[in-house]
């Protein structure tokens, strides 16, 4: 009996990993499932959501997976292709934004105290407004749409993170490899990039992964106001705030799949962002 | 080409001066021990001679010319600690050219290995690491070294070579150095001349 216990043990062991290992394996697999989903919702042609009226209004079944709108439209394929147009838009969004956090916390870093207060002033600035009201103004002043919202996304979240590059470039600047690096000649780009850029990866990286479903959410919330994207595009926004109306005659799967997976899509990127952290930062490298 | 400072004061905003009229001559080839008590401004007047400091008053020329800011400076400091003069996200051989790359001969001299060049700052010892902040700021465009306790946290063995293999260099390049340092032994033996700072 016992002997029986150890062997057992002893077997599953071989395939145990450790914890490191595991972070990265399932950060493998949360980017493939972002990926796939990009990738089918790019595949699937617009006559997967060609109205049927003739399939109007069915719960979910194993024809139609999440069942169907109003206007007999798959509701599976539309929040595909959704969730896929919300990670492009997020994707676009987090990019810009992260790039601006990266030029302006640099600039505000060793461009001299004039460009340090104005940043900082900034920062302060967009940051003593919510996120949410400075981008639907912005959005809205753009004539809403795809180029709106996107512009809108990209001016409004980089503040936290340029703030946080602003102070390690400060703290990196003042390191002596870094002026014996000046004093062998070598010029402020050159040491930007060479000394400096580096050691911002970790912070640029995590900072862009966990900005990532900040943009969808804020996306999505935009759109579902009428704000953001137009509405023939089967934004994910769009799916919720349509479906509203058909959610008091008890057509719950409308907005209840579209919203779980818009939720899914979210965490796993935050899961990603999270571990990619843990496993970059040295000082958690044993957890 | 002697490395002249002239009347040179140092403070930090309006506080009180830490030196003032402070005059140093130091000629090609030679070895100038500099010694005093902690927080006299030993340091401080080491990173003005190098440039990494601007002084207040006075000015310090090279061969009666004022230093020109850009490019590799004529004066190199070595730190006390090399553990924070080196970057740690750089491989050595990146560290070890940054100001040009030196010859073999050096490398040798100062007894670092081939094999180091490939590793991380945080896979070498403090003396290994000191050996590439030496071999470091003795580029070409070279007159002048100033170790600042370049190897006060150092065991005897590798002080004794480090020592050796910059003194030899020195001499083969006429180049004159300045050793900050505590240890009156050390000064002593390498140094022409002393100077203590009251």
């Amino acid at each position: 009996m016992i002997q029986n216990l150890h062997v057992r043990k002893k077997e599953e062991n071989r395939f145990s990993l450790n914890r490191r290992q595991r972070k990265l394996v399932t950060s493998i697999v949360a980017a493939i499932v972002l990926l796939g989903v990009v990738v089918v919702g790019a595949l699937l042609d617009e006559e997967r959501i060609a109205t049927n009226l003739i399939a109007r209004n069915l719960a979910p079944s194993f024809d139609h997976l999440f069942g169907t709108d109003w206007l007999g439209r798959d509701m599976f394929a539309r929040t595909i292709m959704g969730l896929s147009l919300s990670v492009k838009v997020g994707l676009i969004g987090a990019i810009g934004s992260t790039s601006i956090a990266l030029i302006l916390g640099m600039a505000a870093a060793t461009m001299g105290r004039v460009a340090d207060r104005l940043i900082s002033w900034l920062i302060d600035l967009f940051l003593s407004v919510p996120h949410l009201v400075t981008l639907i103004l912005i959005a809205f002043t753009l004539g809403g749409g795809f180029k709106g919202i996107v512009i809108g996304l990209v001016l409004t979240h980089w503040p936290s993170l340029a703030r946080v590059i602003r102070a390690e470039v400060m703290q990196i600047r003042s390191a002596e490899y870094v002026q014996i690096s000046k004093q062998l000649g070598k010029s402020k780009g050159w040491i930007a990039v060479h000394h400096i850029l580096p050691h911002l990866t970790p912070q640029i990286l995590i900072g862009f992964m966990l900005m990532f479903p900040h943009v969808i959410l804020h996306e999505s919330a935009v759109t579902f106001i009428g704000l953001g994207l137009s509405p023939h595009e089967p934004a994910i926004g769009i799916i919720l705030s349509e479906s509203m109306k058909y959610l008091s005659a008890g057509m719950w799967w409308l907005a209840f799949y579209p919203g779980l997976c818009l939720l899914m899509i979210v965490q796993t990127f935050d899961r990603i962002g999270e571990n990619l952290r843990l496993l970059l930062d040295p000082s958690k490298s044993n957890d | 080409m002697r490395l002249e400072a002239k009347n040179i004061g140092f403070r930090y905003g309006n506080g009180p001066w830490l030196f003032q009229h402070t005059n140093l001559t130091v000629e090609p080839g030679e070895i100038v021990g500099l010694t005093g008590p902690s927080g006299r401004g030993k340091t401080t007047f080491c990173r003005i001679l190098s440039g990494y400091e601007k002084p207040p008053e006075g000015k310090v020329t090279i061969g009666g010319l004022p230093i020109i800011s850009k490019g590799m400076h004529p004066v190199q400091l070595v730190f006390q600690h090399p553990e924070k003069a080196v970057n740690p996200r750089w491989k050595m051989g990146k560290v070890l050219n940054e100001g040009g790359r030196p010859d073999l001969e050096l490398l040798d001299l100062l007894g670092i290995e081939q094999e180091w060049l490939t590793r991380w700052p945080g896979e070498l010892s403090g003396g290994e690491l000191q050996r590439f902040c030496v071999a470091r700021a003795l580029g070409a465009g070279t007159r002048f070294l100033i170790a600042d306790e370049m190897t006060t946290m150092l065991d005897a063995i590798t002080q004794a070579q480090i020592w050796h293999a910059v003194i030899e260099i020195a001499r083969k390049r006429e180049m004159g150095i300045i050793v900050v340092s505590h240890e009156a032994k050390l000064v002593e033996r390498l140094c022409h001349r002393v100077i203590e700072l009251h």
